[in-house]
């Protein structure tokens, strides 16, 4: 099971992406922003955390232009899985692979800390390793987290099942409380929340470990 | 020739940080302010040198890059 993780100048959980990934039973190939074409077999593309190109512009915007997010449009049309995490996220939706956008938080502090969340959905690759419901503790770190969508996609993400999960107590001013969502066929996840930050013992917390279990397990020829 | 874009966030989307500019002036004694909404001024140097054909090129950079038009709008200025 192929996975890359791309690295765009300023993106700074591209390592621990990587190391999750790998973790969970992923052969990972990094990626530089300026390749043009993914490696061959690759099943899913990590968009790590961190401040592509300085934040400049609007959070996600350049790195959303380059181009390795053009090989990575082509590999979601083709069917192909993605995993924007934070500033992958923010990516995420700058390239239209998710609706909505990611701006300042409405109480315009840079939040740091953990987050209890709720799995919104259990219908996905990325959330199946979870209960219905359950409450998982990750942790966040941004200052443009604050998800906005117009009222009737905010339904149409409900009514889709397509909220993976939402903030039990919002620390950003996201709309209907949403901390990650998934695209129409379910194969791209963005989340503001970092997995990969509680994903072994040594961090103290593995509730995020799950998501790349259930990810690179499903992927995983058996 | 010169083009300037304009651009701000649309009617309805909340923006936090022209709120804390208003309360900042509120805090300065500035009375009578209802409302204030940021935005951004870019000035672009351009080659070309017909004026139609520059607002459309300058269109198409505001709808690909300039702007994201999920939470934007924007009004260009040219010449």
């Amino acid at each position: 099971m192929k996975a890359a993780v791309l690295v765009f100048p300023g993106s700074n959980c591209d390592r621990d992406l990587a190391v999750a990934f790998r973790n969970a039973g992923a052969d990972v190939t990094m990626v530089w922003h300026k390749d043009s074409a993914l490696p061959e077999g690759v099943d899913v593309v990590g968009i790590p955390g961190g401040f592509s190109f300085g934040d400049y512009l609007r959070c996600g915007a350049i790195a959303a232009r380059s181009p390795i997010c053009r090989a990575v449009v082509e590999h979601v049309h083709r069917g192909g899985y993605a995993l924007g995490i934070c500033n992958g996220f923010q990516v995420l939706t700058e390239t239209g692979l998710l609706p909505g956008a990611l701006m300042r938080n409405a109480g315009l502090k840079f939040v740091c800390k953990p987050v209890d969340l709720t799995v919104s959905t259990t219908n996905s690759i990325f959330t199946s390793g979870y209960e219905m419901g359950q409450r998982i503790t990750i942790p966040v770190a941004h200052h443009d987290g604050n998800y906005v969508a117009p009222d009737d996609l905010v339904a149409r993400l409900r009514d889709e099942d397509r909220i993976a999960f939402g903030y039990c107590d919002n620390p950003n001013g996201s709309v209907a409380d949403i901390a990650g969502i998934l695209s129409e066929n379910r194969r791209v996840l963005g989340l503001m929340p970092h997995p990969e930050r509680a994903a072994e013992p040594a961090h103290g917390n593995t509730d995020g470990a799950a998501l790349f279990r259930a990810l690179i397990g499903a992927l995983t020829p058996a | 020739m010169k083009a300037r874009v304009h651009v701000m966030l649309k009617d309805g989307v909340l923006d936090p940080q022209g709120q804390a500019v208003a309360h900042a002036l509120g805090a300065l004694g500035f009375e009578g302010v209802d409302d204030v909404r940021q935005g951004k001024v870019i000035d672009l140097d351009l080659a070309e040198t017909d004026i139609a054909a520059a607002e459309a090129k300058v269109r198409e950079m505001c709808e690909k890059l300039l702007a994201n038009t999920v939470i934007e709008r924007y009004d260009i200025e040219i010449g």
